[in-house]
């Protein structure tokens, strides 16, 4: 193709071929509010992608988010779509899907939302293996707040709140979800967004709690401060010093400083009873005839 | 031309489910019977933690709504509680959570979503003494500014402060019905005593029994706004999974529910939020009143409170004075238009409360010193003594 100089930027943009997730994407919200290089976005192109790969019913597919960057997702796409309050969207989807168990319901929120103040939620939510997908986007800081470190920080990192290095240890997110019994649990970045995209059909198939980790950069702030280059050469770095390992042991999987190895892959699927399910079953055997289901979950 | 929803009017006005109605003459406590009320109101959705002496109401849901057709899921803490009730509500079920002083505190932040978002669903707080741990076992009346300004920003709510058992169900139920009606989270303010003291409780046939179903909208999907709304300015509501691909947030939004984040779409969400209460105010009041109107005094109080206050205007209404009661049911929005025409015709007010000073504040905002507004305070831990309402009531006579 002929490259384009500065002059030859034409004035109006010409028809182009719709790229199939814009039917996803409420595109009277673009631009969106995220930074150039930053990795949600790219998350989000793979979420659509999976939607559209998976073949699950749109209208009843629910996104529901907390506060963050990453808590934007629920806004920008076209489902129905909640953006709740700081760490809260678990709670807050756990009360949608019981409600109405035909709907899909996804967690989309940062590492901050979900680990941090929502951390509680995480891990009940996991504890109850509730019929939820939580994708978690891991950009290692708080980005929205401008990035101080959090539960995810590497040791030793840099964050405003961290101005002489982060002397705490960041959590082993896909073990916590591992022990806590999650039926799911994997890791990639947005380096790998064909095994992402991937995953993400896999674990909205699934019943129980399934939880993907998205490794992502925040160029803006963590890259810059910790002086670890710009948004392409994180690809780079991403892509070289990643290492799938599907099944791997949840407990050797810790990104505890700023460079090292990065295990990726598909690390917990089993299949015990999703929430719904052992709530339907128990009270189905304890209370005999007395049970009455919901009729709102009826199919 | 602005399309809204259609008049429909009744539409949504119905009678109970019997499936939820536990039809006949009981004996039990005010956390049980607004437990009831809930099951009557057609609640299918509780979420709770358990804290003292609100317990006994998740404790009746746990064992009675699987036998209904519902689901109780007792979450990790209040936070959780009172937003997992809003997700079931934006999936269509009328919900409910239940707490007292420490998990009600903890309920701020989803008090503040449920108003922004507009999200029907009910709380009930059963008050304990505070601050903080306080007295868990014994009854507080400190809660009552709480309710109406303890999440950030500006919004209104409605809440009702039911005197007995009997009370705690049919105000529970229209704590469900102005809430679907008004789209604002609605709370019943109980206290320690009413919650355990047991009494007669009368549930009537479910034909009998009023309940306000949510209102759906009904425009097409192009035609369709989430916060977009008539003159009552409650908009109809829309439930995940039906297609509308709609989205809501807690940011300042416009009628399409997408961040707006200017001072003019604060200023117009803010003054909706607001006026869709206060101007409905007067068809929300309820109180009920009993010689005021020409009284020496008239004592002005709720919950327990009034009921230990009956003693004392008996008392003073032995000793010749003309003693008038007055107990706001519905206590926000407050009766101010009622409270305004009061004062031009009684000579004073006692207001006992258990707390430092809360209610009695509204009535002195309202009075504006036409006559004296006396505070008798309590620390809470118990009830008052009659006598010192009493005193109260006969240092204004005397004034
Ligand atoms: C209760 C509450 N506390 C603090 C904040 C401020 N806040 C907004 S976003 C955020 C951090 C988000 O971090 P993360 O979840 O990692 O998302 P990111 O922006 O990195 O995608 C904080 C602390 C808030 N909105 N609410
Ligand atoms: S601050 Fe970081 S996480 Fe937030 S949009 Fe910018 S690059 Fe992305
Ligand atoms: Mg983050």
């Amino acid at each position: 193709m002929k490259k384009q100089t500065k002059k030859e930027t034409p004035l109006s943009i010409e028809p182009r071929p719709q790229n199939p997730i814009e039917s996803l994407i409420r595109m009277e919200r673009l631009p969106h509010m995220w930074c150039p290089g930053c990795g949600i976005g790219i998350s989000m192109g793979a979420f659509a992608r999976a939607v559209l790969e998976s073949g699950i019913d749109q209208n009843l597919l629910s996104v529901v988010s907390g506060i963050g960057c990453t808590g934007r997702v629920a806004g920008y796409l076209r489902l129905d779509s909640f953006h709740t309050t700081h760490g809260r969207a678990i709670p807050f989807a756990t009360g949608l899907k019981l409600a109405n168990p035909k709907l899909k319901v996804v967690v989309y929120s940062g590492d901050g939302d979900l680990t941090s103040i929502g951390g509680n939620h995480l891990i009940h939510a996991a504890r109850r293996n509730v019929d939820l997908t939580v994708i978690l986007v891991n950009n290692l800081n708080y980005g929205m707040t401008g990035g101080q470190f959090g539960p995810t920080t590497p040791h030793e990192a840099f964050g405003t709140t961290a101005p002489y290095g982060n002397y705490e240890y960041p959590l082993n997110l896909p073990y916590l979800m591992d022990v806590c019994g999650a039926n799911y649990v994997a890791r990639w970045t947005v380096y790998h967004v064909r095994q992402l995209t991937r995953a993400m059909v896999e674990a909205m198939n699934k019943d129980g709690l399934s939880f993907i980790e998205v490794i992502s950069p925040c160029p803006e702030l963590y890259l810059r401060r910790n002086r670890l280059g710009d948004a392409l050469q994180e690809m780079v770095y991403l892509k070289e010093n990643s290492r799938i390992q599907n099944g791997a042991e949840t407990r050797s999987v810790a990104i505890e400083q700023k460079r090292q190895e990065i295990i990726v892959g598909k690390f917990v699927d089993r299949e015990r009873p999703g929430y719904i399910q052992a709530m339907d079953e128990h009270l189905g055997k304890a209370m005999g005839a007395r049970y009455q289901r919901p009729s709102f979950w009826e199919k | 031309m602005k399309k809204t929803n259609p008049k429909a009017k009744d539409l949504n006005h119905a009678t109970a489910d019997p499936k939820g109605v536990l039809t006949g003459v009981h004996f039990m406590n005010g956390d049980q019977s607004a437990c009831e009320g809930a099951l009557a109101a057609g609640c299918r959705f509780v979420a709770g933690y358990p804290i003292t002496p609100s317990t006994e109401i998740v404790e009746r849901f746990a064992s009675r709504i699987p036998t209904v057709g519902g689901v109780f899921i007792q979450m990790e803490d209040e936070l959780a509680s009172s937003i997992a009730i809003q997700g079931a509500a934006w999936a269509g079920l009328k919900t409910m959570t239940v707490s007292s002083g420490p998990g009600f505190t903890l309920m701020m932040e989803h008090i503040g979503l449920a108003a922004m978002l507009e999200t029907p669903c009910v709380i009930i707080d059963v008050q304990r003494a505070g601050p903080s741990t306080g007295l868990p076992t014994l009854p507080g009346q400190a809660d009552m500014m709480q309710v109406r300004w303890g999440s950030h920003g500006d919004y209104e709510v409605i809440a009702l402060v039911p005197n007995s058992p009997q009370e705690c169900f049919d105000l529970t139920i229209q704590a469900f019905n102005l809430s679907e009606e008004f789209r604002v989270p609605t709370f019943v303010m109980m206290d320690e005593c009413v919650g355990h003291m047991a009494e007669r409780v009368v549930i009537p046939p479910a034909e009998k029994i009023k309940v306000f179903n949510r209102r759906y909208t009904t425009l097409p999907i192009e035609e369709y706004l989430p916060y977009r709304t008539g003159k009552d300015l409650v908009p109809w509501f829309v439930k995940a999974g039906t297609g509308r691909r709609f989205h809501i947030t807690g940011l300042t939004h416009d009628e399409r529910g997408y961040p707006t984040m200017n001072a003019e779409a604060q200023g117009k969400l803010v003054h909706r939020l607001v006026e869709k209460i206060r101007t409905n105010a007067e068809q929300i009041v309820r109180f009920e009143e009993e010689d005021c109107e020409g009284a020496e005094v008239i004592v002005l109080s709720y919950g327990i409170t009034s009921r230990v206050a009956s003693r004392a205007v008996e008392m003073a209404r032995k000793q010749g004075i003309k003693v008038g009661r007055f107990r706001p049911i519905v206590v926000w929005p407050f009766p101010e238009k009622r409270i305004r025409q009061l004062a031009g015709m009684a000579g004073g007010f006692v207001v006992p409360e258990l707390n430092y000073g809360q209610i009695s504040l509204e009535v002195e905002r309202l009075v504006a010193g036409k006559v004296p507004v006396t505070l008798v305070p309590h620390g809470g831990g118990t009830v008052h003594q009659p006598e010192d309402i009493l005193r109260a009531i006969r240092e204004i006579v005397r004034l």
